[in-house]
């Protein structure tokens, strides 16, 4: 039942942080790209003014996954360098911790256009 | 027909006519809400399965991240994941699967101008930005906190 609840509350949570970005697709008409910028910035600040951790306490994936939530990986990467290494763990520690994540887009993303060629838009 | 009907059926109407242009917003929002909150669903089974494979705290959102990554681009390389896009607005775009949709895809697209210039260059032509501005601010609000502990706190 447990269980149950955390997926809930995942699917609930993540599902309402993309109507945010769907209500500004439709409402401003920014790219893909601006959302993309702009959920990852918000993610980095929201966390550093403490909003976005609770968020996460609260739905697990449904506040990871959305691209806030890798803003919130980039910025508890920095706060905990900084925690154990002073000022240079500013500048190591959001991509520290977000490494894993970039190396495999960055893998992924080059075997696929290796592998695959270009399809028709639907 | 009395009238507290006819009132009931003006005030029927006047409510038609104020959702209807709102209805491609509505259906866009639903479309984004049950596809991301689906997105999210299969990202905490997947945290799920990276703890029962007991990694660590640190580790099982690097994990979550790279699955997620991995089926993005594999999806945008078999050419589902634009469908998906094109279905769900947002709900494709927002979660780090649309992160990975935007660095395969170009890249896809562009591979016949060559490995370097296509596929290397263009691998970052949506990507690049999030980076840039992401890492950025993080250094910014690391910055910050460095400052705040060292003269406030």
């Amino acid at each position: 039942m447990e269980v149950l609840w955390t997926f809930v509350k995942a699917f609930v949570v993540g599902g309402l942080i993309c109507v945010i970005g769907e209500i500004l697709i439709l409402t401003t008409k920014l790219t893909s790209a601006r959302i993309l910028v702009l959920f990852v910035v918000s993610g980095v600040v929201l966390t550093a003014l403490g909003l976005y951790k609770p968020v996460v306490d609260f739905a697990g994936a449904g506040a990871t996954v959305p691209l806030t939530g890798f803003g919130y990986s980039l910025a508890m990467g920095a706060f905990e360098a900084v925690n154990e290494n002073g000022l240079i763990g500013a500048f190591y520690g959001g991509v520290t911790n977000t490494a894993a994540g970039i190396t495999a887009a960055v893998l992924f993303g080059l075997l696929n256009a290796l592998l695959f060629k270009p399809h028709a838009k639907p | 027909m009395s009238q507290r009907d006819n009132r009931k059926v003006v005030e029927y109407q006047k409510l038609v006519s104020q959702m209807t242009p709102n209805s491609r917003m509505l259906q866009g929002c639903v479309r984004a809400f049950w596809v991301g909150g689906l997105i999210c669903c299969l990202g905490q089974a997947i945290t799920m399965l990276g703890e029962s494979l007991n990694l660590t705290i640190a580790t099982t959102p690097m994990f979550t991240s790279s699955v997620l990554i991995f089926l993005g681009t594999t999806l945008t390389g078999i050419g589902v994941y634009d469908r998906i896009g094109k279905y769900a607005g947002a709900g494709s775009i927002v979660p780090i699967t649309g992160f990975a949709n935007s660095i395969a895809a170009p890249a896809i697209e562009f591979r016949r101008e060559g490995l370097v210039m296509g596929v290397g260059a263009k691998l970052f032509q949506l990507a690049g930005p999030v980076l840039v501005y992401g890492i950025s601010s993080s250094v910014v609000v690391g910055i910050f906190y460095w400052m705040i502990r060292k003269w406030i706190v």
